[in-house]
């Protein structure tokens, strides 16, 4: 084992906000949890107590009625800011003092860099880059993770959970985040910082990074699976056009498993929309384009981890050949 | 004078000087005692009046003006939430990245003194910068580091804001604002990436904007691209490099972006993000938590395209 390569990736100066992601995220995490859950308990009393809702405070802070339900911003939220202030100051100060921003050899076209890295925060795309190709991993996801985040809002028809945390009442919601997020967004930008070495090759914890390694690539396309060659084709064919057949074969077949994927995966989607008795009251409430935009968004978001799965489990490249664009 | 002081006998100028002298000495007593005095409430003073426009008395009503008429607080309403200004709910991460911003845009200032977007010399600014200029290395840590914390800060932010629901109802444009201000960070710190000109700029660089070749219709090497016309000369990817390659039309146009364009736009965002958030009605929460049974069912005719009107 060789636990220096790790190391060596662990402590690269350029690599400590995604050390410090392992902690931060599961404790912020760990800490909307709690809240929610202390909440969930809260909703849960009110809500068999239909008394006790009208007249408590409805929060778990502590309550008095003869306290303001306001405080002023001068002093009681200014000197937070002004503490909150100093307190990032000083952790600036005290990293910059002890750890170097990296500066390597004068930029150089002719020396590549091996493996040559995008910037820590865009490592997930460029991991998604070993399953798609690039002008779905570089243009269109990053185009579908704005606009489907900017979406949000407007899709999200549960009116409860506005405001305060709750777990109970916006499962779905939080799943779905937690799942983009974490899953999808700060698991790749860790793979793509530990885990992938020299020609983004795969090197488990404590293996070497072996710059003269060589993989064989044995992935295939899903028509050759099926050894689609277009020869039923070239009966319908006029004779001098018979050797586009196999290219038009691969075109036609691969519409298919496209298209079965966002039959089976809307609908799996949609069940998952139905639930809960919850969930189907939120669903009610839901109008046409909601629906259609959401289930959308989630059927597109799921064809990274299905891609992967295809992928490591079948070794699969493409789903769909055509001359222009492979999927 | 004398005619004035109704004094006979003294009419003499030394006379004159001496009583001057002694009168002035009690004024300067009665004066410094005065000033003395003033120092202790130095809030009551012509000086801090004429900077602060008001008095500052601990009553309410000055604990309110001391926010409203101040050109930098006022972006705060005069009172908020007494259970908002708790760290657990907000995790003051919205504040912390717009206080790094302004880290940012200060070292960044001080930074384009020794800098020159130029091949020639963009590198050896950097090593001049790092073993000349006092406390150069240490200028340019907190401005990289301070970059980074700034994309953490962003991403718990907005996680923060979705755990909360905080996007609902009224403040769902507000999201779509910090999803772009969240893009422009991106950016901002990925232009400011190949600054240096090293390897590992250059490179990640070069990685980035080998994604734009594949940009359908855009792009060369992408869908439709060349059918459409494109070529490594015309393409999206030359548009944002200047050149084919990453050169010196790359350095000078990462340069600006970095320095001029991004933190410009992303100042607007910002100024309609907290703009927003007064107009919304303040941070969310912690808001009493609702009931199912409270949901508001849809009466007659509902509206289209998008959501319901949703609660309350």
């Amino acid at each position: 084992m060789n636990w220096h390569q790790i190391w060596e990736v662990a402590s690269a100066p350029d690599n400590v906000p995604i050390v410090a992601l392992l902690f931060l995220v599961p404790f912020y995490v760990w800490y909307a949890f709690r809240q929610a859950l202390e909440n969930d308990r809260l909703i849960d009393k009110l809500s068999a107590d239909p008394q006790a809702a009208k007249t408590e405070y409805r929060k778990t802070e502590p309550w008095n009625p003869k306290w303001e339900r306001e405080v002023h911003t001068w002093p009681y939220l200014l000197r937070i800011e002004l503490v909150a202030a100093i307190l990032v100051t000083a952790l600036l100060m005290v990293w910059s003092i002890t750890l170097s921003a990296p500066l390597e050899e004068p930029s150089n076209p002719n020396v590549t860099m091996n493996p040559a890295k995008a910037p820590w925060y865009f490592l997930g795309l460029q991991e998604m880059l070993v399953y798609f190709d690039p002008w779905i991993a570089g243009v269109i996801m990053p185009t579908l993770i704005i606009v489907g985040l900017m979406v949000v809002p407007y899709i999200d028809a549960n009116p409860l959970g506005n405001g305060y945390y709750t777990y109970k009442q916006r499962k779905f919601a939080i799943w779905t985040f937690l799942f983009g997020f974490i899953g999808l967004w700060v698991l790749m930008i860790v793979i793509g910082t530990f885990i992938r070495g020299p020609g983004w090759m795969w090197f488990w914890p404590g293996q070497t990074w072996d710059a003269q390694r060589v993989e064989f690539a044995v992935n295939r396309n899903v028509d050759q699976i099926f050894g689609i060659n277009g020869s039923w084709l070239v009966h319908f064919m006029p004779a001098s056009n018979a050797s586009y057949a196999p290219i038009l074969a691969r075109i036609i077949f691969g519409i298919f498993p496209i298209l079965f994927y966002f039959v089976a995966a809307g609908y799996g989607v949609h069940r998952l929309l139905l639930t809960t008795e919850f969930s189907r009251k939120i669903f009610k409430r839901m109008t046409l384009l909601q629906m259609a935009t959401m289930e959308l968004f989630l059927i597109l978001m799921l064809s990274l981890p299905v891609k992967i799965l295809l992928r490591l489990l079948l070794r699969i490249k493409y789903v769909w050949v055509t001359p222009w664009f492979s999927i | 004078m004398a005619e004035e002081n109704g004094d006979k006998k003294s009419t003499g100028l030394l006379d004159r000087v001496r009583r001057d002298v002694t009168d002035l000495k009690e004024t300067i007593k009665e004066k410094g005692k005065e000033e003395l005095e003033g120092l202790k409430e130095p809030e009551k003073t012509q000086l801090f009046r004429s900077i602060f426009r008001v008095k500052h008395d601990e009553t309410p009503r000055n604990r309110a003006l001391s926010v409203l008429s101040n050109v930098f607080f006022h972006l705060h309403p005069a009172k908020v939430n007494r259970d908002a200004v708790k760290y657990k709910f907000t995790w003051g991460m919205g504040g912390i990245t717009f206080y790094l911003f302004i880290v940012l845009t200060f070292t960044g200032v001080l930074l384009m003194f020794y800098y020159h977007p130029s091949k020639v010399q963009a590198f050896r600014d950097i090593l001049y910068l790092e073993n000349d200029v006092p406390f150069g290395k240490l200028l340019r840590n907190m401005h990289r580091w301070a970059a980074h914390l700034m994309i953490i800060a962003v991403w718990l932010h907005m996680f923060r804001v979705f755990l909360t629901g905080s996007y609902k109802r009224p403040r769902e444009f507000n999201w779509c604002i910090g999803v772009l201000l969240m893009v422009l960070t991106l950016l901002l710190s990925f232009t400011g990436y190949l600054l240096p000109d090293d390897q590992l700029g250059f490179w990640a660089v070069t990685v980035g904007t080998n994604m734009a070749r594949a940009t359908p219709l855009l792009g060369t090497e992408g869908p439709f691209g060349a059918m459409f016309g494109m070529t490594p000369y015309n393409d999206v990817r030359f548009a944002l490099l200047g050149g084919s390659i990453v050169d010196a039309n790359a350095l000078l146009r990462a340069y600006i972006w970095h320095c001029i364009a991004i933190p410009l736009i992303a100042s607007i965002f910002m100024a309609l993000h907290f703009w927003r958030v007064r107009k919304d009605g303040g941070i969310s929460g912690p808001a009493p938590v609702m009931l199912e049974s409270e949901i508001k069912e849809e009466k007659g005719h509902r509206p289209v395209i998008l959501r319901p009107s949703g609660m309350v």
